[in-house]
C-alpha cells in the first residue's frame, strides 16, 4: 500500500503565484485561477491551493479553522476536541462544486472559533496565538483523520489535489475576496492520496508556498522542533512554515531579518561588508545557524496584511515579480503575470537570497 | 631464577637481503630500539624481539634491505584461547603488573561509520559544484543564547565569546610529555595555517608554543599540571577534561622518565616525577561542582574563554551531556573508545566505553529532547579517520570534529602502539633529543595541513554531492544518513533509515 504523506518523504516540484493590493483593495480568485493556470505544465495534477487574505471580515475576530476529516468518526472526534478548548462561534461544510477531475476522499468544514479564555490563562506566558497554534499541532498530530489546513483570522487556505485551477473551481474561489492571494500547484513524484500534503501550509495566518526541495530538510525540521513544532508531513514547506513562525511570532524578528537568516550570505560576504552590517550578520549567522535554508526554493510568505517573496542563495528556482499602480505580482514565469496585467510597470528576476517584501498600507484590513 | 625461560617468541622477524644491504649502519643509528646491532665486524644483526615494527629502518634503508615480518610462529589457539590472550597471561605471570598498551579500542567491535552511507542529489534538486559554486565549511562553536533582540535593526543581545572555524575539524588533545614539543608545534603551525585549533593536552603550555595560542585549546585535567592565570588566559578555549576515550574513569599517566627540565617547567612539577592525574578531580564529585570550575574559570578569564568540558563516551553521556549543557560549558567534547592515548591499562582500553557514534546520536538527540542543543555546541573524537567519518559525525549531529591519530600519521607515525616506551624513533612520543631532532615542525606542518585540506575539499565535494552548501545545512541532516546491516534497535539510536527505505 502506498504510504501517507507524513509516513513518507515526497520530494515535489512546482508553480507558484502570488498577488497583493498595497492599497488592500479587494479583488476575488479569479485572476490568481488564470494566472496559475498559464504554468499548467508545472503541476501534475496531484496537489493545488490557495491562500487568500482578508475574506472573512464577518468574522475578522475569529480564528478559521479549516478541516479536512476522512470520514464522520474522526469529525466527532475531532469536534469534541474543538468543544473543550474553544468557544466555537459557526460551524458547517465548506462549499464544493462538482468538478469531473476532483474526487474527495475527505469532508471539508470550517470553525469560527475563539480559545476559551481560561484554558490559556492556565499557562505561564502563553498568548492566544501560541494556544492555536498548539492545538492544531495536537489535532493534525493525535486525532486520526483529523487535519486542520487553515487557522487564521480573516484568511483561509483551500486546498486539494487536482490541478490548481480545478481546485480554485472546486471550492468557488469567485465568490471569495481578499486583498492578497497566493496559490500553488503541485508536482510530486509520488501520488499522495491525502489532500493534507497539498500547498499552501499554513499556521495561523502564516502561510507559505514553495517552489523546490531544499537539502536542509532533517537539520531545519531537527531545529525546529526543539521550540514545539512537530512535523507531522515531512514536507520542506512544513518545515519553512514553522521556520516562518518561530522567527517571526515567538522570537518577533522582522521580515527582513528572517529572510537574512534562512539566506543568510557567505562567510566570504559578510567579512567584506562595513562594520555594522558585518556585525548584525554576523550575528544572525551565529545564533541560527538550524534556520539556514539550503538547496533549490522559491517560496512566498504569505501572512495578514503582506507577503515576502524569497529565492534561495544560489537561485536555483525561477521567480518573477511584477508592478502595476498598487498591485504586486509575483510567478515563476513571467507569463503567468503578464496574463493577468498585460502591462506591468515593472518586472523583475527576483534575486537569489534577496527578499522582496510587500505590505499593505492601511492597517484596518 | 636461572630456570625463568621467557615465554614470549618476537612479534616481529627482521629480514635483511645481504645482496642489497650495504652495511651503511643507518637502521643500528636510528632504531632507538636496538633492533639492528653493528657488529665488530661491521656485519649487522637483527634482534628480533626489540623490533616494533615502527618501520623507522625500512623507511630510510637506502637501498631498500629490510623486510619486517610477522614472527613465523603458530600458538595452538582456540577460538577462546587466542594467542594474544595467551601471551597476556605469560607476560603478568612474568611481570604480576597491568598491562598497557597504547593507542585506541583495537577490538573488532563494530566501526559504525562503515555502516552508514551517504546521501547525494539526482533530479529533484541539484548537486552543487565546490568548483563553480561557494562551499562552505566555516562555522562558529560554543555557547549560543536562544533567540536574538533587534532595536532598530541592531542586535542588542549579548553573544557569548565564539570561536570561527574554517574547517570542522581540529587536533585533539596530546600534551607535552606524552609527545614531544616538536610534534606539538607541528600540529599548532598548521592549526594557525589553516584556520582551526591546536590543543594542549594536560601537561600545560610550553613558551614555544605561545606564538600559537590563539589557535590553542588548554586543558585543564585533574592533575592541574601546568594550569595557572596566564595559562588560562593565553588560550583561545579552555577545557576541563573529565574523560578519555581510551580509558574512562582513570587519570592520565607520565612515567617519571620522560619528565626532563623542560616537561617539569611546563608541567610545574619535579623532575623525573611521575605525573599521575587522580581518576576524578577532586573538586568535581558531582554536576553541581562541575558548574563551579566552569564558573570559576570563566570568573579568572573575565568571561572572555569559553570553556569546554570533555567526557569519555560511556552508558549515560546522553544524561550527562545535558547536565554539562546545563552546568554551562560552551562545547561539549565526547571521545570514543577507538580513540588514541599514549598509554591504557589494556582492561580499560579494551572493555570500558561505547562507541563514539551511538554516544553522539543519542547525546544530540536528548539535547534536542531537552531544547538545549541549541546553546550548546558538540565536537566528537575517538577516531575519525577520514572526510567521509567526518561528514557523517556532522550529519548525526557534531559541529565539528577532534582528531588526534591521523594527525599523528601525517607526523610518520606507524601506529606501533608502543608510545609508552618513549623510544619513538619518529620524535613523536619521545622526550629523548636525538629523537625529537628528527621531526622538523617547518617541514611536517605541512603535512599535517595538507591533510586538513584535504579533507576539507573532500568534505565539499560530499556536501555538494548532496546539495548542501553551507556546513550548518548538514549538521544533525540524518535524512541523509542510512544505515547499512543494522539492526532496528541500532537504527533507532543512531535516527536514521535503513538504506532502500
Amino acid at each position: 500500500m502506498l504510504k501517507k504523506e507524513g509516513e513518507v518523504r515526497i520530494p515535489a516540484g512546482c508553480a507558484i503565484a502570488a498577488m497583493i493590493s498595497r492599497k488592500g483593495e479587494k479583488f476575488t480568485g479569479e485572476d490568481i485561477i488564470r494566472s496559475i493556470a498559464v504554468m499548467h505544465d508545472r503541476s501534475n495534477g496531484l496537489g493545488g491551493g490557495f491562500a487568500a487574505y482578508g475574506i472573512y471580515p464577518d468574522y475578522k475576530d475569529f480564528y478559521a479553522f479549516h478541516i479536512f476529516y476522512d470520514d464522520h468518526d474522526c469529525l466527532r472526534n475531532c469536534e469534541a476536541y474543538l468543544a473543550e478548548h474553544f468557544e466555537i462561534e459557526s460551524a458547517g461544510r465548506i462549499p464544493t462544486r462538482k468538478v469531473d477531475t476532483i474526487e474527495s476522499p475527505h469532508l471539508i468544514w470550517r470553525y469560527f472559533v475563539k480559545p476559551k479564555s481560561y484554558k490559556v490563562a492556565m499557562h505561564k506566558g502563553m498568548t492566544d496565538d501560541e494556544y492555536i497554534v498548539r492545538c492544531v499541532t495536537a489535532i493534525n498530530a493525535t486525532i486520526d483523520g483529523a487535519f486542520v489546513f487553515s487557522s487564521g483570522k480573516n484568511m483561509g487556505c483551500f486546498k486539494a489535489n487536482g490541478f490548481p485551477e480545478e481546485v480554485g473551481d472546486f471550492y468557488m474561489l469567485e465568490n471569495y475576496k481578499g486583498y492578497s492571494w497566493t496559490c500553488h500547484g503541485r508536482f510530486p513524484t509520488n501520488t499522495p492520496g491525502w489532500w493534507g500534503g497539498a500547498h499552501p501550509m499554513s499556521i495561523r495566518d502564516l502561510t507559505v508556498i514553495h517552489n523546490g526541495e531544499i537539502s536542509s530538510y532533517d537539520a531545519n525540521r531537527r531545529n525546529v522542533e526543539q521550540f514545539g513544532y512537530k512535523c507531522t508531513l515531512m514536507t520542506d514547506t512544513e518545515v519553512m512554515t514553522y521556520l516562518c513562525d518561530m522567527l517571526m511570532r515567538k522570537h518577533h524578528l522582522p521580515k527582513e531579518t528572517v529572510a537574512h537568516i534562512m539566506t543568510a550570505p557567505t562567510w566570504e560576504q559578510i567579512n567584506n561588508m562595513e562594520p555594522d552590517k558585518k556585525a548584525y550578520y554576523t550575528a544572525l549567522r551565529t545564533v541560527y545557524p538550524g534556520a539556514l535554508v539550503n538547496g533549490p526554493f522559491s517560496i512566498i510568505v504569505g501572512y495578514t496584511g503582506g507577503l515576502m517573496a524569497l529565492n534561495d542563495r544560489l537561485k536555483l528556482r525561477s521567480l518573477m515579480a511584477a508592478e502595476k499602480d498598487d498591485m504586486v505580482y509575483f510567478a515563476s514565469e513571467e507569463s503567468a503575470i503578464r496574463v493577468i496585467c498585460p502591462d506591468p510597470d515593472k518586472v523583475w528576476s527576483v534575486g537569489g537570497g534577496e527578499p522582496v517584501i510587500v505590505n499593505v498600507e492601511r492597517s484596518d484590513i | 631464577m636461572d630456570y625463568n625461560i621467557n615465554l614470549l617468541p618476537p612479534k616481529f622477524l627482521i629480514q635483511r637481503d645481504k645482496d642489497r644491504c650495504i652495511k651503511c649502519g643507518a637502521c643500528a643509528r636510528q632504531c632507538a630500539n636496538e633492533a639492528h646491532v653493528i657488529q665488530l665486524d661491521g656485519s649487522i644483526k637483527a634482534i628480533d624481539e626489540r623490533c616494533v615494527d615502527c618501520m623507522r629502518c625500512v623507511s630510510i634503508c637506502p637501498t631498500r634491505a629490510i623486510r619486517i615480518e610477522e614472527y613465523p610462529v603458530k600458538f595452538r589457539e582456540s577460538a577462546n584461547w587466542t594467542e594474544e590472550a595467551i601471551l597476556e597471561v605469560y607476560k603478568q605471570a612474568e611481570t604480576g603488573g597491568v598491562l598497557l598498551s597504547a593507542m585506541g579500542n583495537p577490538k573488532p567491535f563494530p566501526v559504525y561509520w562503515d555502516k552508514m552511507l551517504l546521501n547525494a542529489s539526482q533530479v529533484t534538486n541539484p548537486s552543487i559544484d565546490p568548483l563553480r559554486e561557494p562551499m562552505v565549511t566555516t562555522l562558529m562553536l560554543c555557547r549560543k543564547p536562544a533567540r536574538l533582540e533587534l532595536v532598530d535593526g541592531k542586535v542588542v543581545t549579548e553573544i557569548p565569546p565564539q570561536v570561527k572555524l574554517n574547517v570542522p575539524i581540529m587536533f585533539s588533545a596530546m600534551s607535552f610529555g606524552s609527545i614531544s614539543l616538536n610534534a606539538q608545534k607541528s600540529l599548532a603551525m598548521a592549526a594557525e595555517e589553516v584556520g582551526t585549533l591546536f590543543n594542549t593536552g594536560e601537561g600545560g603550555m610550553h613558551r614555544e608554543l605561545y606564538p600559537y595560542q590563539d589557535h590553542a585549546v588548554v586543558q585543564v585535567a585533574s592533575g592541574r599540571f601546568g594550569v595557572y592565570k596566564e595559562y588560562l588566559e593565553r588560550a583561545k578555549i579552555i577545557e576541563i577534561k573529565i574523560g578519555q576515550g581510551a580509558k574512562p574513569g582513570i587519570g592520565g599517566h607520565l612515567p617519571g622518565e620522560k619528565v626532563d627540565s623542560e616537561v617539569s617547567q611546563t608541567r610545574m612539577i619535579p623532575e623525573g616525577a611521575d605525573a599521575i592525574s587522580p581518576a576524578p578531580h577532586h573538586d568535581i564529585y558531582s554536576i553541581e561542582d562541575l558548574r563551579q570550575l566552569i564558573y570559576s574559570i570563566k570568573e579568572v578569564t573575565d568571561y572572555k574563554k569559553p570553556v569546554s568540558v570533555k567526557i569519555a563516551a560511556v552508558h549515560n553521556s546522553a544524561a550527562i551531556a545535558s547536565g554539562i549543557a546545563r552546568a554551562g560549558a560552551d562545547i561539549i567534547v565526547v571521545d570514543g573508545f577507538r580513540g588514541g592515548t599514549g598509554a591504557a591499562p589494556t582492561r580499560i582500553r579494551d572493555n570500558v566505553g561505547i562507541p563514539i557514534e551511538l554516544a553522539l546520536a543519542s547525546i544530540d538527540q536528548r539535547l534536542r529532547d531537552e531544547g538545549l542543543r541549541n546553546t550548546v555546541s558538540l565536537v566528537v573524537a575517538g577516531s575519525l579517520r577520514n572526510s567521509a567519518d567526518v561528514v557523517k559525525a556532522i550529519a548525526l549531529g557534531a559541529d565539528a570534529v577532534y582528531i588526534a591519530t591521523a594527525a599523528l600519521l601525517t607526523l610518520g607515525c606507524h601506529l606501533c602502539r608502543t608510545c609508552n616506551t618513549g623510544k619513538c624513533n619518529w620524535g613523536i612520543a619521545t622526550q629523548k633529543p636525538e629523537l625529537t631532532k628528527r621531526l622538523i615542525p617547518e617541514v611536517m606542518y605541512k603535512r599535517a595541513a595538507n591533510l586538513l585540506r584535504a579533507w576539507n575539499h573532500e568534505i565539499q565535494e560530499m556536501m555538494g554531492g548532496m546539495g548542501i552548501n553551507s556546513i550548518e545545512s548538514l549538521r544533525g541532516n540524518r535524512a541523509m544518513l542510512r544505515g547499512v546491516g543494522l539492526t532496528q534497535k541500532e537504527l533507532e539510536i543512531l535516527g536514521i533509515a535503513h538504506a532502500g527505505e
